[in-house]
């Protein structure tokens, strides 16, 4: 099967608000955010989709454990509101400048942050 | 500016069969501002990569909703494939085609029926899901079940639909077929639907992509956006193109989905007519390793699974983005300026899956 171009740029988190504003002036649509808990630090990927072209293209940022703040891109993207109260729900960052912020309420959750804790990988055959 | 009232809708609500919570703020009866609010059942289900093998997990995939069942289990199937650079054998693909539009089908008119109860047209929400009933029979035949069909692996199906059993499928989908004129009709035409849903929750082109819409919810308003246009499975091999309204209201949205059943049938038709001879999978070996983001097109719109590997036989990361929760924002920005009668249509119009959201 051909899979569709999905190149992955990494970038500084410091950096994500200006790069999602050049892409939101580029009229690019934001497909999802996606958080991945390693053991000492959360990557995000957040994926976009340009007008008319094929692929995928996503930003990569990483957050150590012992920041966990990222900053919001809702300023470009209001729609990035439900992603990012997800990554403070599910994950426990803080995310800065968010929108929208439901302050740990917009998922119902019987236990905080269950997606925090990294899970050590076990070993394949 | 008039006194303002908060009024919650849902998270129990009569047009709600899944639980989402909408804090309406209004001036008198017009919605100035929704909130909305979710995560009352999160199931957390993509946590469970961690503990089942990736082969395995097909099965948690397929019942993160039962409405687009085969859909979410064909996208990780094909999420994985691609990690594991896996054929998947032509005669699968066609099988797929033929099962995921049996999947919209069923769905879509699961959404006429439920989006006619919305406006109190009860007649026409049973006469939607006693149609849907048959068309459960002919997945029924050719999987063996009605909701979780159980038919997608990965590396290629589970099992063939025969050629008798493919023929049956056919004959009965040709009368499903003329039967859904009728309703698909009173949809179109009739003046107690229209008065309810044209002009009601309008959500412009522009906006619909900014706030990053998909599925009848973003082509309703006009954008050409389907995810089956990558030409994944056998898409690509079919005569079809993506269903396209301009009006962006409540009555374009269900117009999509009208017109889709027809298009649903067609690629039905064309995929089991056209399959070739062959094997239906391929054997797979070793653990994926690598990410790999797929996106197909669920009846709301497009799904993306995302899978990350390690090497293992365990994924070290799955992500599923519904399309619910990517139409959540354009729902909160068409509600606002309507009456609060409009707001069961318009959060029907979107055709909100809480289950497909809380996986």
């Amino acid at each position: 099967m051909t899979m569709e171009e999905q190149p992955i740029l990494p970038l500084d988190p410091v950096q994500l608000p200006a790069k999602a504003a050049e892409f939101a002036a580029e009229g690019r649509r934001l497909v999802q955010v996606c958080a991945t808990t390693l053991p000492g630090s959360f990557e995000i990927t957040y994926t976009f989709e340009a007008a008319g072209a094929p692929g995928l293209t996503s930003l990569r940022v990483l957050v150590p454990r012992d920041r966990s703040t990222v900053p919001s891109i809702t300023e470009s993207y209001f729609a990035a509101f439900t992603y990012e109260n997800e990554l403070q729900d599910l994950f426990g960052l803080k995310v800065e400048g968010l929108k929208l912020d439901f302050q740990g309420t917009f998922y119902h959750l019987a236990r905080k942050a269950p997606f925090s804790e990294a899970k050590p990988p076990k070993e394949g055959k | 500016m008039g006194t303002r009232t908060v009024v919650p809708f849902g998270p129990q609500h009569p047009v709600l069969p899944e639980p989402i919570h909408l804090d309406l703020v209004l001036e008198d009866e017009k919605v100035v501002e929704a909130i909305p609010s979710i995560g009352f059942v999160h199931r957390g289900l993509e946590k469970l990569a961690e503990k089942k093998e990736f082969g395995e997990m097909v099965y948690v995939a397929e019942r993160i909703c039962g409405i687009c069942s085969f859909i979410h289990s064909a996208a990780y199937c094909q999420a994985v494939e691609g990690l594991m650079k896996v054929e998947v054998p032509p005669r699968a693909q066609y099988l797929r085609v033929a099962w995921a539009e049996m999947s919209r089908v069923h769905s879509h008119l699961l959404w006429l029926g439920l989006f006619a109860d919305s406006f109190g047209f009860e007649s026409l929400f049973m006469h939607s899901w006693r149609l849907r009933e048959r068309l459960l029979d002919v997945v029924e035949a050719t999987t063996g079940g009605r909701v979780i069909f159980g038919s997608c692996k990965v590396g290629g199906v589970r099992r063939d639909v025969d050629a008798e059993t493919g023929r049956r499928a056919l004959q009965t989908l040709a009368v499903l077929e003329a039967e859904c004129r009728e309703i698909t009709g009173v949809f179109e035409k009739d003046s107690t639907v229209r008065r309810r849903t044209v002009g009601v929750g309008l959500l412009s082109g522009k906006d619909a992509w900014s706030l990053g819409a998909v599925g009848p919810t973003l082509r309703a308003s006009g954008v050409s956006s389907d995810s089956r246009s990558l030409g994944g499975s056998a898409y690509g091999a079919l005569d079809w193109q993506p269903v396209v309204e301009t009006a962006g209201d409540c009555h374009a949205r269900a117009m999509v989905r009208a017109r889709e059943l027809y298009q649903s049938f067609s690629l039905i038709r064309q995929a089991l007519e056209k399959m070739p001879a062959g094997p239906v999978e391929t054997r797979v070996s070793g653990s994926p390793s690598g990410e790999c983001i797929v996106r197909l097109e669920q009846p709301r719109g497009e799904v993306i699974h995302y899978v990350k590997g390690n090497g293992t036989r365990h994924l070290e990361r799955y992500r599923v983005r519904t399309p619910t929760f990517a139409n959540v924002p354009a729902l909160v920005h068409m509600l606002a300026g309507y009456q609060l009668v409009d707001v069961p249509v318009i959060v029907l119009s979107i055709d909100p899956c809480i289950s497909c959201t809380e996986r």
